[in-house]
């Protein structure tokens, strides 16, 4: 019986780390799966000299759930709830890239209201999503108050999407074609809300960190990576916008109506982690001020579109309707068709650019689906941005690397 | 709009490529080129070089499975130009025989971890790569997940006592 797990020598990593380390004179640390600043299940071979990072092999898989291959099997509509799981702290953004590639391929128009409202909840969730990043940021860098305010502030914005789509985190609100209902009554005082207390509340982050000289300390010089590297090693969001390329998705490729949004996309100039921490902190008001607009002109009509082949009738329908009834019963057992071919959608998810491309074969069922997820891209470029660095400011640099390991793993 | 823009790129790797390039696919307003399996660095390092194209960021690196076709698999490579604000897509076809590929590592550093995706899910290897091992699933693991011949679920759980049996009639690939 040879079906024992193979093992890993140092031997087989030996081409990832220095001559020195094989010499004795480094030391290998095993830092992580389970560690609490690795925000989730990473694991990381440090090689050190002393307490300084020579280099940094990031080992990724925990969370590999086999998304990609699970959607295969299951129609477009049912396909949509696995995009919920990949990046937990953007549900929405995933959903919206995923059914943007489906209308994309499908030819699906979706109605302005609708837009609208993706718009609405998807920046919500990029302001949630920021405030995570935030909490555990800050709480790395042991500033604790941080992450309690941070927290006390999302749970407005999660209360929200539990309004609409009934849940916190796993919403799967956006369809092909639209959002899975219209939003409640209560719906609009609830975000104005938000929108009333979140810049109060920035400005009181910002009294806490931006010129706390301890957090600048932690940060400033740290994790430096230049415009040219950071195209180069595929850094997309606020990572490479904080080395001042000014490239956003919202603005380069609108989609969802962002073209009629007013909104400056902010940028760093250094690349260091407090740069980019700047620029997520601008990030949060621009989020607010596009809401703010999206809401003001939140235009009335349908919120999914009527196209009966790919979006199932209202339940008032089906009692007297034939064929409300047909179209529920094919839509819901067999699913609608789509063409053969292949589309790439990007949206700019809080972390980066997040990619789908989605093949269909004429079939229910997607052919095959890939996210292009900014997570990775981030991890792939861990081990640049830490070399020569304490193995104390690593921890900050995979902080302002705002990495999900869901979203790496898929 | 950008129709034209497209077309300069595709008419410079037509130039540099000739007939290795075997098609223009246009898709829903994505254009999506054809190429060789030999030819795939000449026609990145085009990309990424020449100044009237600069697609400076390689945006997604992927692959499909045409199983049981033939030419089985496909990589897809997705660029992006930030000053021109321009995709295009590449399409590399694999005869199931020996699907392996030139990497583009050093031309697009970031490829490292994509292409390694790539081999782990479809077992495409990539030649000249400096680090080609598995990516998501453990380094133990039988098989590639994303093939269409890799079932999933509804396997038998094996033990000690019946590995060897289900081992024998299982369907897919032991590469």
């Amino acid at each position: 019986m040879e079906h024992t797990a193979m093992e890993i020598t140092v031997g087989e990593l030996q081409h990832l780390v220095s001559q020195r380390a094989l010499e004795g004179e480094t030391m290998l640390l095993n830092m992580g799966p389970q560690h609490p600043s690795t925000h989730g299940v990473l694991r990381l071979l440090l090689e050190l000299d002393g307490e300084i990072v020579v280099n940094c092999v990031p080992d990724i898989g925990f969370l590999h759930t086999g998304i990609e291959k699970n959607m295969e099997v299951k129609t477009y509509t049912q396909a949509l709830v696995m995009t919920d799981r990949m990046d937990y702290l953007n549900n929405l953004g995933n959903n919206l890239c995923y059914c943007l590639a489906v209308e994309k391929l499908v030819e699906l128009d979706v109605p302005a209201r609708a837009q609208a409202i993706r718009v609405i909840m998807t920046e919500l969730q990029r302001l949630a999503s920021h405030l995570v990043w935030l909490a555990t940021h800050a709480l790395d860098l042991a500033a604790m108050s941080v992450f309690l305010y941070c927290f006390r502030e999302r749970e407005m914005i999660l209360d929200i999407l539990e309004m609409c789509s009934g849940q916190r985190m796993m919403t799967s609100y956006i369809r092909p074609g639209g959002v899975w209902r219209d939003v409640p009554a209560e719906f609009e005082d609830a975000v104005r809300q938000v929108l009333r207390i979140m810049p109060g509340r920035i400005d009181e982050y910002e009294h806490l960190l931006t010129k706390n000289p301890l957090f600048m300390d932690r940060t400033r010089k740290i994790g430096v990576i230049s415009a040219e590297d950071a195209v180069r090693w595929g850094l997309t969001g606020p990572m490479l916008r904080g080395s001042g390329v000014a490239l956003d998705f919202r603005k380069a490729q609108p989609y969802s109506g962002y073209e009629q949004y007013d909104f400056e996309v902010p940028t760093g100039t250094h690349g260091d982690t407090y740069d980019r921490y700047l620029v997520r902190m601008a990030e949060m008001r621009q989020s607010v001020r596009i809401v703010q607009q999206a809401l003001d002109r939140l235009p009335s009509g349908p919120f999914i579109s009527d196209n009966r082949k790919f979006v199932p009738p209202p339940r008032s329908e089906l009692g007297h309707s034939m064929e409300a009834l047909i179209h529920h019963f094919k839509l819901w057992t067999e699913g609608f068709p789509a063409p053969k071919g292949a589309v790439y959608v990007a949206v700019e998810s809080p972390r980066g650019e997040l990619g789908c491309y989605l093949e269909g074969d004429g079939g229910p069922k997607p052919y095959r689906v890939h996210f292009r997820t900014p997570s990775f891209a981030h991890l792939q470029a861990l081990p640049v941005l830490a070399r020569r660095h304490f193995v104390a400011d690593l921890v900050g640099i995979i902080g302002s690397a705002d990495v999900v390991l869901g979203d790496a793993d898929r | 709009m950008t129709m034209a823009t497209t077309e300069t790129s595709v008419t410079a790797l037509r130039d540099k490529l000739g007939d290795r390039l075997q098609s223009v696919e246009e898709f829903r307003g994505q254009t999506t080129v054809v190429i060789d399996r030999g030819a795939i660095q000449i026609a990145c390092r085009t990309l990424h070089d020449d100044p009237s194209l600069q697609f400076d960021l390689l945006a997604a690196l992927t692959a499909v499975d045409y199983w049981p076709q033939e030419p089985r698999f496909s990589v897809v490579y997705q660029m992006y130009s930030i000053p021109r604000n321009l995709f295009l897509g590449l399409r590399v076809p694999l005869r199931s025989q020996s699907p392996e590929l030139a990497s583009v590592e050093s031309i697009y550093p970031n490829a490292n971890w994509h292409e390694r995706e790539v081999f782990d899910m479809f077992g495409i290897t990539f030649t000249g790569h400096s680090d080609l091992r598995r990516i998501l699933m453990p380094a133990d693991w039988v098989g590639h997940p994303l093939r269409k011949d890799h079932p999933l679920g509804y396997e038998e759980v094996q033990f000690t006592f019946n590995y060897d049996e289900i081992d024998r009639r299982k369907p897919y690939a032991k590469s």
